[in-house]
């Protein structure tokens, strides 16, 4: 897509100029380029290395190993983005497109987004180390997935709903100038959705931190598996209560965050201000020096015109072009040759007997009952009713502990975030920071809170509960911000006429614009305080262990030592709370949203 | 002399669902026949269906029941040799205007380097050159229109459908880019054999039009049919010109023979009521006064007031609704309660309009008995738009009791209070 993007800036300009000389600025971006390439190639290489489970790596607390630690991180999480994006496109289109698919994918990927990735680590590891017997790639799969669960669900709904949402009239010109749904979606879903869906990647890339540090250092079944990276740097820091390695992590992360910004994120948010709708012309376009830079290139900017040729035959593959397709061209149907006519009739076969429907059903179902099946078989010669009793009663407690944070958090940001989004000024300027704030991986704080526990002799089922929403009530923030910021000046203005104030304004005015944003924050938050409790309930600094009553410390225990039965056992009941709370508070809660509170 | 039609149009319905019960009928059992050398207009109303009869024909929608034909084949999704021309111009603001061109013929699969010459040829004609590499923010409204013909031109179509193609641009470069489109229609340039516009300016379909479909609600789709007989260019000061223009006010203006009542109309709880405020009323009774109670030429009121006929029409048929006007042959004329109203100070006036509202505005006599009949006095906004609902969108149901209460208020009929949504009779201050 960049390069699409770094094509489509400049290819007028200098398409019809032959090949010019390099100048100054070709040398310097070729070598960004080169560097960065080499650093990558060299990195992946080292993903592939033979490793044979109990075997240990060594992770070095030397600040002089981390840049490399770092390197492999990024690439992970880059390779998992890389991964969120594709799923995106199929899983995304599909779903926006198929009324049928529709149906299946949406819910399912609601369930997704809202269970626990962190316990599910354990059981893939163990799926992906088989896999790959003999090579780290078992262990480094395991973590990229990881990371990928973590990111790819809000990226997916965006790009979903961006796709269901594109101006009608667009549609019609596409429909009306006959583009094969291939060219529909190069050139008309993707690049609407291109704004919503970059901001989403950015958020999943901040929000995966996390995950890095937790999946990066697995232990499962005894047994500590250090992928070398900044998450096991931590892990291995805290193991040895090192605060030093602490501080120097926390920098290589500041440091690999900004570059990333700079390096990718900012030339591609500067290029997606092109896929706005928006008439006027904004002065505080954000600007990024990397783009300067290509822009002063001669000979590499002549190479993005390549690119963008490339990506025309892309677009224009022959084979996708509408008239190609023979289903949709009844009307063609006297030109077209016999072989098309039949291939035709037997797609109608399918479609008129909702064979294919019906097929989907009946697989999805299958997956279904299979699942259930194995699941029972599984766990039925090691868990006892009592174990399942225990389990819920501990469910309460941690969803006690998430509901009571949420409520917390909404009490602080959203007069918070509400006062940031009527000041747009001020919104700009707060965007980053909050969005640092919530890439920083909450982890980091955990030991300190350990200590602070210990020293203060304070009770841990309380003080470690605020760390379960350290990381997520940003979502919150950010999504009041939004909804603020949504309100249009002039709604604000005549409330102001009207002399409308102080609660009555909170209740016409602002709660209204901001509930549907507001409960959107809420489950995304809720849903990463059921994650983090995972890490949270059950804190290390090395050799204090200090264990909450909850379901996140009842799966983390069971991890550590190995026992299966009780971790899926744990991950099903918690899976289960989050449905439930989904189905009978929050939907219900944004359902009103959305109807009571409409601005007229 | 019998001439094979380019497109038929057969018996065509077509309801969009209003809500679980209800179906909203938008096109009722339509016949219309396309010819070659023609240019169509299709003339009404706004909400009386024309842009889903132009996306019929278009394949975009498909009717609920009945056909399109095409050359005598039935049409069962967009086909080749249309091309369509959108009021929003329709263009992608992520590329230039030079791939926005190209769409179509990508569709197509043309190579590359043809694209961009068919592209580029297609630019020029419609007087774009040198903005090949500009991409549409940059440009101005009759620009990016031009644009949107240039696209529609490029794929060398057979039948040309434009949905308002001038409505969102200023006066000036509206005529401009008439003009061109006639001189177009008129070369050698293309292969265009017939123009479907669709508007809501009488002056416009008279300007560009052979054949002017005159269009109201369902179930009487069309309401006439005119010639043009006049040679391009047209004049506008042409006493044909005119005679064409009034013709068409007086079938516009007229009333549909069910809910007439000595030229005025009767209307039920749940009528759409124009969304036309109490001050745009007053406003426009200040102005009649001039005329002293004679009768008026609507075009020539239009005129006058320089009002379109979209803001125009609306508020005739508030007042028609409130029986102060008279209308009829494309006349106005204000009714005795009309000229009591005009002539008054501002107290007297709220007397009669309020007598009026709910004398004639059944919505408005029922909220008033309501909150009459009610103890405290108030009932809240939400209780009529659920009652509304039954018969409205939700959307309409809306923008019906808002029109609803801003009348009443100004008539204190009646007092709403922005800050709770209750309405009462409590005196408003
Ligand atoms: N997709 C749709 N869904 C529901 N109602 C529609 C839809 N399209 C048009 N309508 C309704 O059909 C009526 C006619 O619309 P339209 O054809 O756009 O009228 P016009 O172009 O004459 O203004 C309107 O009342 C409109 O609300
Ligand atoms: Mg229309």
């Amino acid at each position: 897509m960049l390069i699409y993007g770094v094509a489509n800036n400049t290819y007028h300009k200098n398409e019809n100029i032959g090949w010019s000389v390099p100048n100054y600025w070709d040398a310097v971006a070729l070598a960004l380029i080169v560097a960065i390439f080499a650093v990558l190639g060299w990195t992946a290489m080292q993903m592939a290395t033979p490793y044979n489970v109990g075997q240990a790596i060594p992770i070095s607390l030397s600040p002089r190993s981390l840049p490399v630690y770092a390197m492999r991180t990024v690439l992970r999480m880059f390779i998992a983005l890389f991964c969120s994006l594709i799923f995106t496109f199929v899983f995304g289109a599909v779903a926006a497109k198929n009324k049928k698919a529709e149906r299946i994918i949406i819910p399912l990927i609601d369930v997704l987004q809202s269970i626990p990735v962190l316990s599910f680590l354990s059981i893939s590891v163990a799926g992906f180390i088989l896999l790959f017997r003999g090579s780290l790639l078992g262990p480094e799969c395991a973590a990229i997935f990881a990371i990928f669960t973590s990111q790819v669900w809000n990226m997916t709904l965006s790009f979903y709903q961006s796709v269901k949402s594109v101006p009608k009239d667009l549609r019609e010109v596409t429909a009306i100038y006959q583009l094969s749904s291939w060219q529909k979606f190069w050139r008309l879903e993707v690049p609407y959705a291109m704004p919503g869906l970059l901001w989403n990647m950015m958020m999943s890339m901040s929000g995966s931190w996390f995950f890095v540090v937790a999946s990066e250092a697995i232990s499962v079944a005894n047994q500590h598996i250090n992928l070398p990276g900044i998450g096991s740097y931590i892990a291995v820091a805290i193991a040895h209560a090192d605060k030093t390695a602490i501080y120097y992590a926390i920098g290589a992360m500041l440091i690999v965050i900004l570059l990333y910004d700079q390096l990718l994120f900012r030339p591609l948010v500067q290029w997606s201000e092109k896929f706005k709708f928006d008439e006027v012309l904004d002065e505080r376009i954000s600007r990024s020096w990397v783009v300067n830079l290509f822009q002063r290139t001669r000979v590499l900017r002549q190479v993005s015109v390549l690119f963008y040729l490339l990506f025309d035959k892309f677009v224009n593959i022959n084979y996708l072009l509408k008239r190609h397709s023979s289903f949709f061209q009844h009307h063609l149907r006297g030109r077209q040759d016999p072989g098309a006519d039949k291939k035709k009739n037997l797609k109608y076969f399918f479609v008129k007997w909702k064979i294919i429907p019906l097929l989907g059903d009946l697989i999805v179902f299958a997956l279904f009952v299979m699942l259930l099946f194995y699941l029972w078989h599984f766990l039925v010669d090691f868990v006892t009713w009592h174990d399942v009793a225990r389990t819920f009663v501990l469910g309460s407690v941690t969803a006690l502990r998430v509901l009571v944070l949420i409520f917390l958090c909404s009490l602080i940001w959203v007069p918070v975030g509400v006062w940031i989004g009527f000041r747009p000024r001020l919104t700009e300027f707060i965007q980053p920071i909050i969005q640092f704030l919530a890439a920083f991986p909450a982890n980091l704080v955990f030991p300190i809170v350990a200590l602070w526990i210990v020293k203060y002799k304070l009770d841990v089922n309380i003080w470690t509960s605020p760390l379960m929403v350290l990381g997520t009530q940003w979502y919150i923030l950010f999504n009041v911000i939004a909804g603020a910021s949504a309100i249009p000046e002039e709604v604000r203005l005549v409330s102001k006429n009207l002399g409308v104030k102080g609660f009555v304004k909170w209740r016409r005015l602002i709660l209204p614009a901001i509930m549907p944003f507001f409960v959107t924050g809420a489950i995304t938050a809720a849903g990463g305080a059921w994650n983090a409790s995972i890490l949270a309930e059950a804190i290390n600094w090395g050799n204090i262990k200090l264990n909450a009553v909850g379901l996140g410390a009842y799966i983390t225990h069971y991890t550590r030592v190995g026992n299966f039965p009780h971790v899926i056992l744990g991950t099903a009941v918690m899976c289960l709370f989050v449905l439930v709370i989904n189905r009978i508070l929050w939907r219900p809660l944004y359902n009103l949203a959305i109807e009571r509170f409409k601005v007229n | 002399m019998e001439k094979k039609p380019l497109i038929v149009v057969e018996n065509v319905n077509k309801s969009f669902k209003k809500s679980d019960r209800q179906d909203h009928l938008v096109l009722n059992e339509l016949n219309l026949s396309l010819y070659s050398g023609e240019i169509v207009a299709l003339l009404g109303k706004s909400g009386s269906g024309k842009s889903t009869l132009l996306r019929i024909i278009g394949g975009l929608v498909k009717p609920t029941s009945g056909r399109v034909l095409h050359h005598d084949q039935e049409l069962i999704g967009p086909a080749p040799g249309l091309a369509m021309v959108f009021q929003s111009f329709a263009l992608m603001p992520w590329i230039t205007v030079l791939q926005n061109v190209e769409l179509g013929l990508e569709a197509q699969g043309v190579p590359k380097q043809e694209r961009r010459n068919r592209a580029l040829k297609a630019i020029d004609i419609v007087g774009l050159d040198g903005f090949e590499s500009a991409y549409p923010k940059e440009l101005s409204g009759g620009m990016r229109q031009r644009v949107g013909l240039a696209r529609a031109l490029v794929v060398d179509p057979e039948i040309l459908l434009m949905d308002e193609p001038f409505s969102a641009l200023d006066v000036l470069t509206a005529d401009n880019l008439r003009g061109d489109l006639i001189d177009l229609w008129q070369s050698e340039n293309t292969n265009i054999k017939n123009i479907v516009i669709v508007t809501h300016n009488i002056e416009e379909a008279v300007l560009l039009a052979d054949r002017i479909i005159v269009f109201g609600e369902s179930p009487k789709n069309i309401r006439a049919e005119l010639k043009v007989d006049v040679a391009h260019p047209r004049n506008e000061d042409d006493a044909k010109f005119r005679k064409l223009v009034d013709h068409i006010y007086t079938l516009m203006t007229m009333p549909d023979s069910e809910t007439i009542d000595f030229g005025y109309k009767i209307i039920d709880i749940g009528y759409r009521l124009p969304d036309v405020q109490a001050s745009e009323i007053t406003g426009f009774m200040d102005m009649m006064t001039e005329y002293k109670g004679a009768k008026v030429d609507l075009p020539e009121l239009a005129d006058e007031f320089t009002m379109g006929v979209d803001d125009l029409f609306p508020i005739i048929e508030a007042l028609q609704i409130l029986r102060f006007v008279h209308v009829s042959h494309g006349d106005i004329q204000l009714s005795q309660a009309g000229k009591l109203f005009a002539d008054a100070d501002i107290l007297k006036r709220k007397k009669v309009f309020a007598s009026h509202l709910i004398k004639h505005v059944p919505l408005a006599r029922h909220i008033r008995r309501v909150l009459d009949e009610r103890h405290g006095q108030r009932a809240s906004e939400e209780r009529f738009l659920r009652e509304l609902e039954d018969y409205l969108s939700e959307d309409a149901a809306e923008r019906v009791l808002e029109t609803v209460i801003d009348w009443g208020r100004y008539a204190e009929v009646f007092a709403y209070d922005y800050n709770n949504g209750q309405l009462s009779l409590e005196n408003p201050d």
